[in-house]
């Protein structure tokens, strides 16, 4: 039998609010569809379908991490309230695709229950409103149709407010009938506040209510098929191998916070306006729509336990162009931007047995998120900021609450800087990973330092806030598209990025300075003029790839796309 | 049962050893009831529960029938022929779900740090690393080559962990090889094979062999291992949904390191097995 619209419709109870105890995943079911339920440390209430999208195992064996719910057979990490993957431990380099999300039932609790809208058209229905304050009854689970049940409390003497709900006025009693398939229906009862509610009233309608069961379960041995449980296809994109990356559409979302969190730094806290925050990973960028027009990428410093609004870190930059200006002196709490959708282009690995972060200044804001997550998976770890004064750090709450694996080096010169940077880079150990993040001339510094200590390019992983290269834009050259069989000039004062783009190939950007990594192509054959900071001196030599956005080819270039 | 390419296979169905000389064995294939017998004098038959007779014949220390008129014999595995071998019966387990859902499991290695903790796997060393799958036409297998996987405790001899090489064979639909850098001979490989035995559409036998170079295991070391590594395996694989294993690219979500898994899937798709797949997601 198979799952008819009209099931799908309204809020039915399928829990009570103690049975999602700290830690736990409970196992839900409603018209014979399977659902992990689950409470977050922070109170949310998740309730998805009950099956891991990679290979169909069941949930409700997944463990509730109290932030994200981990699947037993591969690892794989669900966020809180968006249900987004965050990661996936067999590809430790790479972040998921954002849109690798599980399946969220509209769901809330009122009157101790936990209550779910199959059909997600939530706002169309409404729950019952019972005065507050009851006594819930323990739940009678009863092996036969919800008509039966039905038929006998109306028989009973309650009277039916809806198919699944009653009144049952000489008791006192309010009653919701969950039909957890089309042969088992549960009964939850709620005792009126102020009724006599002592432990042999409870217990007496707890008889009641089992005498009822026994009767009806004998009375009705035949019971309908169970109703078949649904697949959901996934979305085409996530069925092929490899995923693709497409650009994002917006959002919008409200400034709930402003604050100070160093003389020339402000903190946004930014929750969205209608449901919840897209998943995000540690790494990931958002582009901020500012009101002047401009779009700035603003680092995520959230750990994997906030999920109900981003917090970013913006500086202000004397000599830049007005973004962070418009964000420090125009934009106010309560005003709503435009943001994207997450992106990573900067994943961190949790497959190693010990991770360095070395951070620069406001370069510290995607490796907070990032030392939040190796904290709350149990990944050894140290946290090297880098400021000019003590006073001049941001975050330094946030970086306390880290405790001791956060090292502050403050009021170094260049000299001394290098040397702390050999220090913390020597007596590299197996299996070790180093993200650097901070203003360009540090990150070549610390990328030329670890190069000299014996680091492989491979375990270097950093992100340049910006490409301080001057860019040459000069001269014109020929690209032909190997799989698109198309041939294109590139002008003088063009990139390969803008000139594709009239022709119809978009190549995914995000900063289009040559500092992100996003736009990287592979490359066939021609000489390539590399001008990001990007690609490590090794990969420009190699020639096999370039960054489409800053880079350019002498005479004619032959690109994978 | 209106599946010719199942239909027409040789199929496990039991143990060797465990048919006595003039003991008969019922068991189940493909919704149908088989008796088992081997007569005084060791001639071993098989019936059907129509009555009809069946062949029966032993090999890998398993008994083997079919329904159907095959049309190749039996795959090989050359190795368990070597003289040197021990090969061992590591038992057979009842699993509620899909032949191909067993097999699946069996060539997937991204679970080990998960479900195998310790033994298989351990984290933090979760990656799958890039490795190479292909269909030999003319044998007709699903081969995976250049897997590589970080095990604990790897070596015999040291406590340290390294990376393990594996080669996986698909050369039945129901049935799965796996070849694994042996620790006491360096440039041999252990075997371990797994024989699903399709008793319905979502109930299965898991049967498996290991044949391996070892001389300081005993029997029982050897079948304790493989009967606790697949007691992990069998939780999860109850609790797999769907118990068919769907074929449609978009019922589930791949992954680089599913590559042997997507072309166990491709295979099992252009061979238009029906018995215990999923054509169509949702």
């Amino acid at each position: 039998m198979a799952l008819t619209d009209d099931q799908k419709r309204g809020w039915h109870p399928v829990a009570s609010s103690t049975d999602l105890a700290p830690r736990h995943v409970f196992h839900g079911r409603l018209w014979g569809q399977e659902l992990a339920c689950w409470r977050a440390d922070d109170g949310h209430v998740n309730v998805w379908v009950n099956r891991c999208l990679h290979r169909g195992v069941r949930l409700t064996i997944g463990r509730n991490l109290g932030h994200e719910l981990l699947c037993q057979y591969h690892g794989w990490r669900y966020a809180n309230r968006s249900a987004g993957c965050t990661y996936i431990p067999a590809h430790p380099a790479d972040a998921p695709a954002r849109t690798v999300c599980s399946h969220v039932y509209p769901s809330l609790e009122r009157h101790g229950l936990v209550w779910v809208a199959l059909d997600g058209d939530a706002g169309n229905a409404v729950i019952a409103d019972i005065p507050a304050g009851g006594t819930l009854l323990r739940q009678m689970s009863v092996a036969v149709a919800h008509d039966t049940v039905r038929r006998a409390l109306e028989a009973g003497g309650a009277a039916g407010c809806s198919p699944f709900h009653f009144r049952d006025e000489a008791r006192a009693l309010t009653l919701f009938l969950q039909p957890v398939d089309a042969g088992v229906t549960v009964i939850r009862g709620i005792l009126d506040a102020g009724a006599d509610a002592d432990i042999a009233r409870l217990r007496a309608l707890d008889h009641e209510f089992a005498m009822l069961r026994d009767r009806l379960e004998r009375e009705h041995p035949d019971v309908p098929q169970p109703i078949a449980a649904e697949f959901r296809p996934v979305s085409e994109e996530l069925a092929k191998v490899p995923e693709r990356r497409r650009r994002g559409s917006t959002r919008r979302m409200r400034v709930e916070r402003k604050w100070c969190v160093a003389p020339d730094v402000m903190a946004f806290r930014l929750v969205p306006i209608d449901g919840p925050l897209a998943a995000f990973q540690p790494g990931a960028h958002v582009d901020v729509h500012l009101p002047n027009g401009l779009v700035r990428q603003y680092s995520i410093t959230n750990g994997p336990d906030d999920t109900t609004g981003l917090v970013i870190g913006v500086k202000r930059e004397t000599d830049g162009r007005g973004g962070s200006a418009a964000l420090h002196d125009t934009v106010q709490e309560g005003d709503v931007l435009a943001l994207s959708e997450p992106r990573n282009n900067f994943p961190l690995r949790r497959d190693q047995l010990h991770t360095r972060l070395i951070a620069g200044g406001i370069g510290l804001t995607p490796l907070l998120s990032m030392a939040r997550t190796l904290r709350l998976s149990g990944v050894s770890f140290e946290l090297h900021v880098f400021a000019r004064s003590r006073e001049g750090l941001p975050f330094a709450d946030e970086l306390k609450a880290l405790g001791g694996a956060v090292h502050v080096h403050t009021g170094l010169d260049a000299e001394a800087s290098s040397a702390a940077f050999a220090r913390i880079l020597a007596d590299q150990g197996e299996k070790e990973e180093l993200y650097v993040c901070g203003p360009p001339a540090m990150l070549d510094t610390v990328r030329g330092t670890a190069a000299g200590a014996g680091w492989q390019d491979d375990q270097i992983h950093f992100e340049y806030f910006a490409n301080e290269r001057k860019l040459d834009r000069s001269g014109s050259f020929t690209v032909a598209l190997a799989r698109s069989a198309v041939t294109v000039e590139v002008p003088s004062g063009r990139s390969i990025v803008e000139v594709l783009r009239e022709h119809d190939i978009d190549i995914p950007t995000s900063c289009e300075k040559g500092a992100c990594g996003t736009c990287r192509v592979d490359v066939i054959e021609g000489e390539i003029d590399h001008q990001d900071v990007w690609l490590s001196d090794a990969e420009k030599a190699a020639n096999r790839c370039m960054m489409a956005c800053v880079s350019r080819g002498r005479g004619r270039i032959v690109l994978d796309l | 049962m209106n599946d010719p390419v199942i239909l027409h296979q040789w199929h496990v169905v039991g143990i060797d050893e465990e048919l006595k000389a003039g003991a008969v064995k019922a068991t189940r294939l493909l919704d149908r009831r088989l008796g088992l017998k081997r007569d005084a004098g060791g001639a071993l038959s098989a019936e059907c529960d129509d009555g009809h007779p069946l062949p029966l014949l032993a090999r890998y220390g398993f008994l083997w029938t079919t329904l159907g008129t095959p049309e190749r014999p039996l795959f090989d595995i050359r190795e368990a022929d070597e003289p040197d071998r021990v090969n061992v019966v590591t038992g057979s387990v009842a699993v509620r779900t899909s032949a191909p859902r067993c097999i699946e499991n069996f060539l997937d290695m991204g679970h080990f740090p998960f479900v195998h903790t310790g033994l298989l796997g351990e984290e933090p060393h979760t990656e799958v690393k890039e490795y190479d799958v292909r269909i030999d036409e003319e044998k007709d297998e699903v081969i995976a080559t250049d897997c590589r996987f970080y095990q604990p405790r790897a070596a015999a001899a040291s406590a340290g962990g390294a990376d393990i090489e594996y080669i996986y064979r698909v050369p039945h639909p129901y049935c799965a090889v796996l070849y694994k850098s042996c620790p006491f001979d360096r440039g041999r490989f252990d075997v371990i094979a797994m024989f699903a035995q399709p008793m319905s559409e979502e109930h299965t036998f898991a049967h498996t062999l290991m044949s391996v170079v070892d001389d300081t295991s005993s029997t029982t070391d050897i079948r304790h291992f493989q009967l606790s590594i697949f007691g992990q395996d069998k939780p999860i694989l109850e609790n797999q949904l769907p118990r068919r294993l769907p074929l449609d690219p978009r019922a589930e979500t791949p992954i680089r390191a599913d590559r042997s898994s997507i072309f166990y899937r491709r295979w099992l798709r252009a061979k238009n097995v029906a018995y215990g797949t999923l054509a169509q997601a949702g």
